[in-house]
């Protein structure tokens, strides 16, 4: 009874996120503000999925972590996704609502 | 109470794929179009892994572990693209 | 032994992966998971910074319960920016200096900020020494620099040293 209030909720939680990353993606006026909700909201709501899975599998004969490491893993590349696209729509100079800022001295898109 | 649940998670996740799909066409700009494919790469995880609960199966599981590899490594290297015109350098 | 295994967390990380993947302790995956264990970090070490001490792992814990908790509630706050109003957002890039120096101390704050919603690090820039951030909604820059170092960047300072 607990395991089941428990996988519904992270289940519900976890795609209410997912749909608010969707939404954020499609409503947020341009690219810099759109970055903010998949990069964020997706990636706890994919979380809260993965934790329902993890407790509905170690509940029916099939404990482990790999759930865990998945989401751990989800919680470490997308950072690095967003600061690249960040970077790319920077370096495109798209347009913005917030006043874009000058490009650094001798900027090196590598570092 | 977990048929329920499942039931509603599948219909935000749909919705979620479908918004997200409408953005990857629209665009307008490249990176706006990455971002949709990366979060389309999340949403089909997602459905795979709720796939994985309603059947009752882990075999879904291994299915959204190399969705969500490979739209790591295509996001990636995409935007690579975009900041240097090259994707190894 | 550091040079077998110059970087053990990582290796200890691996070993356990690998194992967690396969879901088994059979001696065959135990060999497997040393194996990819030792080769990796020897393969991939050209890539990585130096190895570096976690000086303070208190700190370390401290600072993980904080950002847990930071990207709950943060994530209930973008949620109902994004289902609210558009043209009341008023989103701004912030540029926070940078005290701390070490990479892997400075990479850690830059992915910790994009975790926190509300704030996504646009741009590293280690010349500068400053990171570019870019707020979805921020009616006051200074204050919200002013947080990010307080918050995220003192402890990280602790745990590298």
């Amino acid at each position: 009874m607990i395991v089941e209030a428990a996988v519904s909720f992270f289940l519900v939680v976890g795609s209410f996120f997912l749909l608010v990353g969707a939404v954020g993606l499609a409503r947020l006026p341009d690219f810099l503000m759109r970055l903010h909700a998949p990069t964020k909201a997706s990636t706890l709501g994919i979380g809260g999925l993965l934790l329902a899975s993890l407790v509905w599998f170690a509940t029916h004969g099939l404990p482990g972590v790999k759930e865990l490491l998945v989401t751990l893993f989800m919680f470490l590349t997308a950072p690095v996704s967003a600061n690249l696209l960040g970077k790319a729509a920077l370096h495109l100079r798209l347009k913005s609502r917030a006043p874009l800022p000058p490009p650094a001295p001798g900027a090196d898109p590598d570092a | 109470m977990i048929a329920t649940a499942l039931a509603v998670s599948f219909v935000f996740v749909a919705i979620a794929l479908a918004i997200t799909f409408w953005r990857l066409l629209r665009g307008p700009d490249a990176p706006d179009r990455i971002l949709a494919l990366d979060t389309l790469y999340i949403n089909a995880a997602a459905i795979a892994v709720l796939a994985g609960i309603a059947l009752d199966t882990p075999l879904y599981f291994e299915a959204a572990l190399a969705i969500a590899l490979m739209g790591f490594v295509g996001t990636v290297a995409l935007a690579k693209f975009l900041l240097r015109g090259d994707v190894v350098d | 032994m550091t040079r077998l295994f110059p970087y053990p967390i990582l290796s200890a990380a691996l070993f356990a992966a690998w194992l967690a993947l396969a879901r088994t302790l059979e001696p065959a995956h135990l060999a497997l998971a040393a194996a990819l264990a030792t080769g990796i970090p020897l393969v991939a070490r050209r890539l990585f910074e130096p190895p570096h001490a976690i000086r303070s792992p208190a700190a370390a814990v401290r600072l993980t319960v904080v950002v847990l908790y930071d990207v709950i509630v943060a994530n209930l706050i973008v949620a109902r920016l994004v289902l609210g109003p558009m043209d009341r957002l008023r989103p701004a890039f912030v540029t926070v200096p940078l005290d701390a120096t070490h990479p892997y101390a400075v990479s850690l704050l830059a992915a910790i900020i994009t975790t926190t919603p509300g704030t996504v690090s646009v741009d590293v820039r280690l010349a500068e020494r400053a990171i570019l951030v870019h707020a979805l909604d921020c009616a006051d820059p200074a204050g919200l620099a002013a947080a990010i170092k307080s918050r995220y960047e003192r402890p990280l300072m602790e745990i590298f040293g």
